[in-house]
This record gives structure tokens, C-alpha cells and sequence, in this order.
């Protein structure tokens, strides 16, 4: 991977990540917060499955109650 | 009144028991609070505008049945001490290892329709909904269920912002856990 990808991709980690992506459900993330976010999921495939897990929580939710 | 109506409002009498003891958790309380949800929902039935389900519709009425009761009770605020004893951010420490990186990482769950298009998902949902603890429960039921936004759940309950997030994330992360070790075993849903 390039390297320079690798680094952006890793300033946040991936425990910080996981923070970001349940919080997006309840505030608007900072510019800054949204761009490590972005830069993140685009090298780490684990985070990228826990994102599309946590839609797929909220998404069964919105369904256990309709 | 049309008995079809009648039928369809009591068919979802369980699913709002779950929810309202998942809220309030005391039996008699839901069972009051549920009734009156029903009746409140036949008095109103002009109301219902067949634009959501019916479910959907009852789920907004028992919400405010529910948080009536909530006042009605004065009950204590959820003060930082309750909350925190249903353990703190670092339970999940655990899935991490300490650069932060995922010490187990989370794998594909698959195609999401497969396992929402399935009953059984749902009662491996209730299932880990009942394993949550008891106020971390009610405050992802109040926001997933009931559609309150954070400020409404932070001044119902007397909490910050902060400490809202944190419960939200906890819920969040045991569930996945709970749905992982039960529905996504080893990768796929059970067939």
C-alpha cells in the first residue's frame, strides 16, 4: 500500500473510529473528525465491516418497530 | 368499529409488552402503560391515516404512554452512577488491543437482507436486547425504537450529551457482539 495512503489512513485508530461511527448517529462530526473518518474506512477493511454492521443494526431497528 | 382494526391492534399487544418492559422494566407498569396505548389507539383510530404501518402508529403512541409514565413515576434521574455501573468504556477495551487496532476484526455480515428478511433474526434481536443491561437498554429503546432524538432522551433522563454517546456506543457495541456470536456465526447466518 502507499505508504503516504497508510499514514492518513492511520491517524485515527481503529477503537477511535468505531467512537466516530456510533456517534455520527447522534451529532454532526467536525470537518476534521469527518476527513480522518474517511481517510480510515478507505484503508481498513475491519472498520469498513463495522461500519456497514452498525447501518445494519440501525436498519433492523427501523424494522423491529414498522 | 371494524373487528379487523380490533385484530390488528392486538396482534402487536406482544411486541409492544417487549418494548415498554424493556423500558420500564416493570411488568405491571407495561401492562398498564400497553392498555392504555390500545385504548388510547381505538379512541384515535379516525386518527390513523394508513400513511405508516400500524405498527409504526401504535409505536408512537406508546411512546408517549410510556414517557407519561416516566414523569408520572418522578423517577430518580438516571444519575452518572447508575449508568456507570453497568460498566464503563473500558469492558470494551477487550476488543482492542493497545494501539487501539482491532484485536478480533470484524468480518463480513453479509448481505443484510438475507438475515433481515428472517423472523428468526428478529428473535435473536429480542434476545439480545433482553441481555442488555437494564438502563442501557431503555436509552437505546427510547432512541432506536422510539425515534427520540438526544436531546428529548438527555432531558427525560436527566444526562449529558456525553454520557448519552457513551451509552448509545456501549448498546451498539454489545449487540453487535450478541448478534455475532448467535446469528453470525462463523461468518454466514444459519440457514
Amino acid at each position: 500500500m502507499n505508504p503516504f495512503k497508510f499514514a492518513l489512513g492511520h491517524l485515527v485508530s481503529c477503537k477511535d473510529v468505531s467512537h466516530l461511527i456510533s456517534e455520527r448517529q447522534e451529532r454532526e462530526l467536525g470537518r476534521f473528525e469527518r476527513w480522518t473518518l474517511a481517510m480510515h474506512l478507505a484503508v481498513c477493511d475491519a472498520c469498513m465491516h463495522f461500519e456497514r454492521q452498525m447501518q445494519l443494526l440501525r436498519e433492523a431497528m427501523r424494522r423491529y418497530r414498522s | 368499529m371494524a373487528p379487523d382494526f380490533y385484530r390488528e391492534l392486538e396482534s402487536h399487544r406482544s411486541y409492544l409488552m417487549r418494548v415498554a418492559r424493556l423500558q420500564l422494566r416493570d411488568h405491571a407498569l407495561a401492562e398498564d402503560v400497553v392498555q392504555d396505548a390500545l385504548t388510547a389507539a381505538i379512541a384515535a383510530q379516525a386518527g390513523y391515516s394508513g400513511k405508516s404501518s400500524v405498527k409504526t402508529w401504535l409505536t408512537g403512541i406508546l411512546k408517549h404512554k410510556i414517557i407519561d409514565a416516566i414523569r408520572r413515576k418522578q423517577r430518580e434521574p438516571l444519575a452518572a452512577s447508575t449508568v456507570d455501573d453497568e460498566g464503563d468504556l473500558e469492558d470494551f477495551d477487550g476488543l482492542f488491543r493497545s494501539n487501539g487496532a482491532w484485536d478480533e476484526r470484524p468480518a463480513s455480515w453479509g448481505d443484510p437482507e438475507q438475515s433481515l428478511n428472517r423472523r428468526q433474526f428478529f428473535d435473536i434481536m429480542d434476545f439480545c436486547l433482553e441481555k442488555l443491561p437494564p438502563n442501557t437498554a431503555r436509552v437505546f429503546i427510547m432512541r432506536e425504537v422510539m425515534e427520540l432524538d438526544s436531546a428529548e432522551i438527555c432531558k427525560e433522563l436527566a444526562i449529558t450529551a456525553n454520557n448519552l454517546w457513551v451509552i448509545l456506543y456501549r448498546a451498539r457495541m454489545s449487540l453487535r457482539e450478541c448478534l455475532q456470536a448467535n446469528w453470525f456465526r462463523e461468518g454466514s447466518p444459519p440457514t
